[in-house]
Parts: structure tokens; sequence; C-alpha cells
């Protein structure tokens, strides 16, 4: 019997063990779980502010909730360590200067994108999620369609009026804004552009201060880097399925901008189907992955971004398009994932040509592609007045100021950028050179889909497909998305 | 209780001579080894990148001996301040998930073998197939508002509860060959000597069934380990989730991999549960085999 | 007294077929409670949620976009849409293939290979073997893409080194076989520890007897364990044939390519309904994907059946 009363004991030990533990970190938590909508959980507050001296009758605690898809130590840590150390207590010590108690809380996660976003909508679905919390630009469409999310002005009327707003430029602030409307306030936003290794470039005799300014150039660059600098990819532009967003955001829309349209066009209310201007990006797409030009198998890998970014600070690569993301985050020799210590000597950058002068779109011989996100305002906030004001504060000059804590990057604010990327070249050229003439994605739920049929048509016609076939296809699929009344195809 | 193996004897006449048999075992050990050697090849060297990259400070996607070896990952990993705790957590919920799973298969298998249902078997199937739709994300939205409505929405009884109703079918499946193949001879004796329904089960069938036993309770802690979706849906508060969902704090911003955390992490994210493993393994064994020890 | 541990008088049974009732084995009262926690558990955690689910299959319901707010029941559209695009077909097939190849091959058939080789074999070094094995099955997916892509890598992965710098492109001209190759390392545990469990369920006796009457192992192994432990094995191949047929971990490695060569169901399923978060059209594949489970397992029945 020895051993079976062991089993048992042991058995239940565990068992005690485990649902006391359970119950103890619900028991911490349930509070907050059972609280209505403005905390959708975290720790308890520790702090609150003692009882206010002077005001009358100490205002009801008040208690807020962020959320954000940045961890302190992990993904996004600048923005989880800026909240952590600067925001919360320097927020929580205003309120309570002006008589208020209010405490903050965080709710940081550091998960993909797609998962931050479902965890989102789960919540603001069942009428609950932080007060203020991160959206990407791109999302802005289909939460509202949804109905989980609403305009600033209809939540708190006095948000129009914030002076803040000034110092976001236009084209900015409609990245957080849907039909016309403001949802929330932008954090930043990002550029794309053609990087270039100084290296590669000398040994293929090209010039160091290298400035295409059409996509035949790009090629005839390609070719010379192809016949002189063997074991080097002279080009590497996002393509396939594999990439996913990235394909699109950092290949196929800057392309497709350069031949003069967008994706979706506001005014006849039409995405870009079957079109010359389509077929002309996929010519480019076919060109350089079936010319040897680039490298078709990291277009195909699971982590061939990955391995984009690896041989290009490894000197494998000659060109690269991407977004200032990998300047800051990739080769950046201070905490970059693939460091590069000499990137202002070896490393070059010029702007992204149209087609040919001047057949942008808008008629520009330049162009980009741009995306951020931003901070939304919870509609079912209990404490409209202070969640604006935090979300204000985050916005404004000294907390955007102290956000970027010494690192160049491009804030959403006028007056920071201005003051803060002098030091950084490549900053200051996407502030100032590449900002003005980008174009933002079509916020649209259905953005997704389309993004992926486009992903799919540029990988085609490098495995096979003739550029027609490929189009026709992209074409089918979008209508069956879209509806054939918003579908421009021909000429 | 293991029994050697005896030698073997050689056969009546209908065998072959000695020398025959002889040369017969040596090839078979031959095979045995290289065998061994094969197996144990496949299965370690995938494994190199775990140990080469956590000590490198410069890992890439090849596992390639540290080029410049180091120990500072570690310490940058603690860094973070979820790092060890999620570890903890996915203790907590793997050790309660079992035992719930196994509370709950072990007596429904006990029953559901010895009192005949026609069709148990494609029941429990049905059930299975059931559990295989739960845990795909379709499942997501029913998931999180019935765990809402019952207001367990960052609690882990709410994760436990969920992550054991979706094991326990398999639990059931799994466990029910090993009860039927007791014979009923046990229970029948102990029923004569006035032994109660519960007694039968804990005196009994559990001994009897412990290899099976073993089996699930490895395998829902394994399970558990691994869940990313049903902790990340379900709980809020950063200091609760485990280490599937923690993982992914490694990832920069891009949606790049850091491979120095990400290697460093994935090796301490393996250790508990082999070392659970072997726990089990050591105290209760998947090898017992005897019926019940007087 | 309790029964000592001898011999049963009666061969064990092998068979998935209950024993006959008794109203002296377990009496009904008894039953039901000991039916009642996994009753509760499952009906409320478990079957609510799925016929949920299975329910927004025959909707347009997706988690953003107007159809979050106003879902609205569309029939079988999902579903004709699923059947009828050709990507679907090909995801089907690919993913019996991987089932076949990694779950009934690989896995079952290594796994019992060990298990039986285990049998008899104890130390140090089959300690070692049945901790790596284990540990193999136990590393976290988000890992273990890592470690496969970095063995399988053209130029300096472990493989093509190991077969002297043969630089074959592993992921890109055989991606399905590597896959395959994946999973039968990834999940030989289970069927390992499973076999091994069923293996200790067979009275040594039985062997001994017939090996003294001069049956070689091959004939023990074909007359006496594989019988007994036919139930085992019947299980064993309806789970892992399910769990392969769900599986995602293939598309942290190969990302369901190239060229969609490896683009199983969950993958699929994945990238046409979870990406966009249209969550009917996921419901209603996930739907399909339930029949078509259901329809190998009685398959399986049948073949192992008619083996009797």
């Amino acid at each position: 019997m020895n051993a079976n009363r062991r089993l048992t004991r042991m058995t239940a030990l565990l068992a005690t063990a485990a649902l006391v533990l359970t119950a103890c970190s619900s028991s911490s938590s349930s509070p907050s779980a059972t609280a209505a909508a403005s905390s959708a959980g975290g720790n308890q507050p520790s702090s609150s502010p003692a009882a206010q001296p002077s005001s009358s009758p100490a205002a009801a605690p008040i208690t807020l909730t962020i959320a954000a898809n940045a961890v302190v130590g992990g993904k996004s840590d600048q923005e989880a360590s800026w909240i952590t150390n600067y925001v919360i207590p320097t927020f929580q010590k205003q309120m309570a200067a002006q008589g208020e108690n209010v405490t903050v809380n965080f709710n940081g996660t550091g998960v993909a994108d797609e998962q931050y976003k479902a965890q989102l909508a789960l919540d603001l679905k069942s009428g609950s999620g932080a007060d203020v919390f991160d959206m990407d630009g791109i999302w802005i469409g289909e939460f509202a369609q949804a109905n989980y999310i609403k305009p600033l002005n209809q939540i708190l009327p006095a948000a129009d009026s914030w002076d803040g707003w000034s110092q976001i430029a236009t084209a900015v602030q409609a990245n957080m804004s849907y039909q016309g409307q403001r949802y929330g306030i932008s954090s930043g936003t990002d550029g794309r552009f053609l990087y270039f290794n100084k290296d590669v470039f000398a040994k293929a005799g090209l010039p160091a201060d290298w400035a295409p300014t059409s996509w035949q150039d790009i090629l005839t660059a390609a070719q010379t880097i192809k016949s002189k600098v063997p074991g080097v990819t002279p080009l590497q532009i996002d393509a396939g399925t594999a990439m996913g967003e990235a394909t699109t955001a950092q290949g196929f829309l800057p392309l497709l901008v350069g031949t003069g349209v967008k994706l979706y066009d506001e005014t006849s209310q039409k995405w870009q189907g079957n079109t010359p201007q389509i077929q002309n990006v996929l010519n480019f797409y076919k060109q350089v992955y079936t010319t040897g030009l680039g490298d078709p198998q990291i277009q195909l890998a699971a982590k061939g971004r990955d391995q984009s970014f690896q041989e290009f600070s490894q000197l494998k690569i000659g060109i690269l398009a991407e977004s200032d993301y990998m300047w800051r985050g990739v080769i950046n020799p201070t905490g970059g994932v693939d460091p590069m210590s000499n990137r202002t000597t070896e490393v070059g950058w010029t702007l992204m040509p149209a087609m040919t002068p001047g057949s942008g779109v808008n008629g520009q011989s330049f162009v980009s592609i741009s995306g951020g996100g931003g901070r939304v305002l919870n509609p079912n906030t209990k404490n409209p007045k202070e969640a604006w004001a935090l979300l204000s504060f985050m916005a404004s000059k000294d907390a955007v100021l102290q956000y970027t804590n010494g690192q160049p990057q491009i804030t959403q604010r006028n007056d920071v950028n201005s003051q803060i990327l002098s030091s950084d070249p490549v900053l200051t050229f996407v502030a100032t050179k590449v900002l003005p003439l980008t174009v933002y994605r079509p916020g649209f739920a259905v953005y997704p889909q389309v993004s992926q049929a486009l992903q799919l048509a540029s990988q085609e016609v490098f495995n096979g497909k003739s550029v027609s076939d490929a189009a026709t296809e992209y074409n089918a699929t979008l209508v069956k998305l879209v509806g054939a009344d918003h579908v421009a195809s021909g000429g | 209780m293991v029994r050697d193996h005896p030698a073997p004897t050689p056969g009546p006449t209908q065998e072959p001579s000695e020398s025959a048999l002889l040369v017969r075992r040596f090839l078979s050990r031959i095979g045995f080894y290289v065998f061994v050697v094969i197996v144990s090849a496949f299965f370690a060297l995938p494994m190199l990148w775990l140990v080469f990259a956590p000590f490198d400070a410069h890992p890439t996607l090849a596992a390639t001996p540290p080029s410049s070896p180091t120990l500072a990952n570690f310490p940058d990993l603690l860094k973070d301040p979820y790092a060890l705790p999620s570890l903890v957590n996915s203790v907590v919920l793997a050790a309660a998930t079992m035992v719930l799973v196994v509370a709950a298969a072990a007596p429904a298998a006990y029953a559901l073998s010895r009192v005949r249902i026609p069709g148990r078997d494609l029941l429990l199937y049905v059930l299975l197939l059931f559990s295989s739709v739960v845990t795909g994300t379709a499942a997501m939205v029913p998931l999180f508002l019935l765990v809402f409505d019952l207001g367990l929405i960052n609690t882990y009884i709410g994760v436990v509860l969920v992550l054991a109703g979706g094991l326990t079918p398999a639990g059931i499946f799994i466990l029910k060959d090993f009860v039927d193949s007791m014979p009923k001879s046990y229970e029948e004796s102990a029923r004569v000597f006035g032994a109660g329904s519960f007694q039968i089960l804990r005196d009994i069938v559990l001994p009897y069934a412990r290899p099976g036993l073993a089996v699930i309770a490895v395998w829902v802690v394994v399970n558990v380990w691994s869940n990313f979706l049903i902790p990340f849906i379900l709980l809020r508060d950063p200091g609760m989730l485990p280490a599937a969902v923690v993982v992914y704090n490694f990832y920069t911003e891009g949606g790049q991999a850091n491979l120095r955390l990400i290697s460093s992490f994935g090796l301490l994210y393996s250790i508990p549960v082999v070392v659970m493993y072997l726990f089990v393994n050591r105290r209760y064994g998947f090898r017992f085999y005897g019926g019940i020890k007087g | 007294m309790s029964p000592r541990a001898a011999e049963p008088t009666s061969p064990p049974r092998g068979a998935s077929t209950p024993p006959e009732a008794s109203a002296a084995a377990l009496p009904t009262r008894g039953a039901v409670a000991f039916l009642t926690p996994a009753l509760l558990l499952i009906g409320v955690f478990l079957v609510f949620p799925a016929l949920w689910t299975l329910y927004l299959g025959i909707t347009d319901y997706r988690l953003t976009g107007i159809q979050a707010a106003y879902p609205q029941v569309i029939g079988l559209d999902n579903f004709t849409s699923a059947l009828g695009d050709p990507a679907f077909a090909n995801s089907l097939w690919v993913t019996v293939l991987y089932v076949l190849g990694s779950a009934v091959i690989g896995q079952m058939g290594l796994g019992f290979a060990l298990a039986w080789t285990f049998r008899r074999w104890h130390g140090p070094a089959r300690s070692a073997l049945e901790v790596l094995v284990i540990t193999a099955w136990i590393i976290p997916s988000s890992v273990v893409a890592f470690l496969w892509i970095a063995f399988l890598d053209t130029h300096n992965g472990t493989l093509n080194v190991a077969l002297g710098n043969a630089n074959i492109p592993w992921l890109f001209s055989w991606p399905l076989l590597s896959i395959i190759v994946f999973n039968t390392w990834r999940g030989t545990a289970f069927s390992m520890l499973l076999f091994g469990g069923a293996l200790n369920t067979v009275p040594p006796s039985y062997l001994e007897t017939a090996r003294l009457a001069g049956a070689s192992s091959w004939q023990q192994l074909r007359d006496i364990v594989l019988p007994s432990i036919r139930g085992h094995i019947l299980t064993n191949l309806l789970l892992i044939s399910l769990w392969t047929f769900n599986d995602f971990s293939p598309y942290l490695i190969t990302a369901g390519g190239p060229n969609f060569a490896t683009d199983t169901l969950p993958i699929y399923i994945f990238r046409n309904a979870l990406v966009n978060f249209q969550l009917g059209y996921g419901a209603a594949i996930s739907a399909i994907l339930l029949l078509i489970n259901l329809g190998i397992a009685l398959i399986y029945l049948r073949l192992l059946r008619a083996r009797s």
C-alpha cells in the first residue's frame, strides 16, 4: 500500500499547491477583473497620493490604464520604459497638483502585431479594455467600422481644441483618422527609401553619392554590381507572400506610387486592379528576380526579411529598399539586431525614384510610403476627461522629448523633430526630404487581403507566371474582395 | 519491478544450428548499435543551435560554434523583469492543468470502461474532434466571451479551466485502453472484501493504469507549456503571462527576432520541462508492470 | 487483502470494446459520480464553445470591420468558397502527405521502434537517448523553428556541414520532405511514451513462454505483442493523425512555401481566414477539417477491424 499512499498524498499536495497558487494569483487581480470598463486588469495600485492638503474634499480615486504592444526589456522597450518611468509618475504628480486622485497602470505585452490587434478587438468588443491604447494607423478604419472606437470629439468635444494639433502635420494626423474624423493622436511615423552599400559600390565602380532618378537607373546599377562584384546580391526589394506586409509596404507600394497612382483612390473610390501601372510594377519584379539582380530564394524563406538584414550588414547586398527602421533598429551599432559599426561611412541612402522623372503620384519624381501608429481613447472609458488628459499629455512636447531620450527618431511633432534630428543624417533626411512626399496605406478592413493578393502577384511573376496572367489573377481576387465597381482596370 | 532479459536458450529441434543463431544474434547486435547511433544523431544534431547560440554574442540563423563566446546573454535576458517570473507562471499553469485533467479523466475513463455505452469510442472521438476546433484560433471569440461572462478574464482559473476542457477528452481517450486491459477479477475480489467504488478506483485502478496516467501527465504539461493562444487572450496582467507568451517579447518592434535573447530564453524555457519529465520518470516510471503491490 | 502481483487468470483484453457491464463491477451511482467532473468541464469549456464556433461557420463574422458589428448568416457560402478554391485542394493534398509521412510512418514507426528497443535496455545511454527524444518534443514551437532553420540552412546548416559541405537547399528543393522529417523528430516522443506504457501491459510471461517454444523476436512481436496492444495502436494513430492535421508549426519554418509546397490546412486557414480575422470563414474551414478527420478515423477503424 505504501506506494499508493505516497502517490495519493503527493498528488493531493501538488493539487492543493497548484490550486492555491492559482487562487492566489486570481484573487490579486479579480477585483480588477470584475471591475468595469476602465481597467482591464493590472496590478493593484500601490501608490495613491496621500490626502490632498489644500483642496476641497479629495476627489474619488480614479484608475486609468494604458495598453501597448511594448514591454520593458523586450519589444518596444523604449516605449515601455518611457511609460513606466516617466509618463506614469509625471502624470500622476500633475493630476495630484490639480487635486485629482489618479493612478495609472500599464498593461504591456510583447507579441506580434496581429495578436495584439486581436486582443484589443476582443477587449473592445466586450466593452472593456484600457483607457488609452496603441493602435497602428492602418487599423483605424476597420475598428471604426466595427464600432469599437469613436471619433475623439464624440467622446470629449474638448479634444478638438488641443494645442498640439498644430504641431502634427496634416498627413500624419490623417494616419489616425477615418472618414475625416480624428480617432487618436499619432505617435510617430516612418519613411521608405533606398539604402546602398558603399563598399560594394566602390568595387563596382559606382559613385558614393549615387542618386537614381528612375527605375532604369536602379536596374543599371544592379546590373553593374552583378557583373563586377560576384558573390553579392545586387538588389533586395521585398517580394512574395512569406514576407507578408513587408512586401507590400517596402516593395510593391513604393513602386506603385512611382507609376503615378495610389492603391486606392478616394475620389473614384476604386482600387487598382489589372492596370498598366500594376503591370509595370510586376514587370520590375520579374526583371529583378529572373535576371539575377535579386535573390528569389530569400523571398520564399520563412525568415527571409531577417536574412536580408543579416546579409546587408555583412556587405552581401548592394541595394536594399527598406524603411528607417533598418537604420534605427537593425544596423544601429548600439542595440541593433545586426549592428554595423561604421554605418555612416559604409552605408549610403537616397530617395526612391519614380518610374521616370515626374511619373510619380502627384507628379512627383521621388516617392515613399509611410506607416505609423498612435494612441486612441477608449469609447468605454469611465473617465473621459482624465483619459484625454493622459492621452494629450503623452503627446505633449516635453513627453515626446523624454520619449526620444537622446535617440534620434521621427516623432509626430514638428517642434520636437527640428530639435532632435540634427545629429542623425538619415533621420533628418527622412523628416525633411522623405516625409513631404510620402503616401499612407488605405486603412480599410479589406486592406490586408488586398495586400496579400499583391504579395502573391509579386511572387508569381518570378515563379513562371507571365505578368499579364498574374495581373489578371490579382484582378479577379480584387473583384471578389471589393466588388467590380470598386476596381479600376484596363487602360 | 523490472525483469531481466534471460539469455536465449537454443530451441528445440526445428531451430537452425547454434552457429547460425550466433550469427543472427551478432547481426542483430550490430543492427541495434547502428540504429541507436543514427537515431541519437538524428535527435541531437538539430539541437546544436540551442547549445551554441545562447553563448554567442552574435548568433546567426546557422548553428555554428560561437564566433564570440560569451555568457552575457543571460544577464541581458534577466533585465527583462518578466523573463524569469514567466517561467514560474508556466509551471503553475502546467501543474494546475495537469492535476485537473488527471482528476477528471481518470475516474471518467474508469466509469466509461466498466459501464458499457454503445459507441463509446466514437463519442470520445467526436469530443476529440471538438477539442481540435476549440484549440484553433477560430474559437477565439467564443472562448473569450464565455470566460468574460463568467468573470474569469485575467485569472489563472479561467485559463486552467479552458485548457483542461480542451485536453480532457484526449486524456480519457488515452487512458481508456489502459483501464480496459485491467482484468475484472481484481475489482471483483475487492468487492468481495467490501471495498467501495472510490476505494477501488484509488487502490486498484489508478496504480494499474499508472503508465497511462504518467503519459497523460507529461503530455498535458508539454501542451500547456507551449500554449500561447489561450493565456494570451485571457490574461491581461503582464506579470501573469507564461513563458510561451513572453518569448515574443524578444522580437523587436519591426518583428525581427533578437537571436541572442531568444536563444538564451529558449534554453531556459526548455529546461524545466525536461527536469519535470525526469522527475516523473524516476519517481513513477513508465515501466511499471505487475498489477497491485500487496 | 488485495490481489497479489500475480499473473492475471485470463489474457489481457487488447480490443477496444469495453468489457461487459456487470452490476458488481461498478454501480451506476458510482459511475455517474465519476463521470460528473469530466462532463461538467467538457460541457462548459469544450462542447459549448465548439458548437458556437461551428455556428460562426455559417456567418460572415469578422473580428473587425463592419461584419464585426453586423454579422449575417450567409448559409453555406463559406463552405462553397473554400471547397471551390484550388488552393484548398492543394492544401488538403499536402496535409495528407504530411500526416502520412510524419505521423503514420514517421512518429508511429520510430516511436514504436524506440519503445521496443528500450524494453530490454537500461543504463545511462538509454536514458540519454530518451531525454534527447523527449526534449525534441518539449522545446516550444517558437524556438524549435530556429533550430530547424539553422539545421537545414543551405550554406552553414548543420546537416549540410555533416554531409561534407553539401550545400543542398533543403527547404527550397525538398520542402515537404523537410517538414515531414521535422515533424517526425518533433513528435516521436509521444508515440514512444504511449507505446512504452502499452508494452508494459503485456505480461512478460507470455513472451517468455513464446520464446521457450522457439518463437523469434519477430514472431513474438507479430503474434503476441501487436494483437494485445491493438487498442493502443488505434488510439495513437487517431490522436496523432488528428493532431498533425491541425499542426501549425511548419509555418514557422517554411511559411507554407516555397510556392505553397508546404501549405498545410492549418496554414491555409491562417492565411485565408486568420490574418484578416475572418473568423466565420475560419470556422467553416475548421468544420471541414473536422469532417475530414472523422472520415479518416472511420477509414482507420475499417482497416484495423478488417485485420481481425
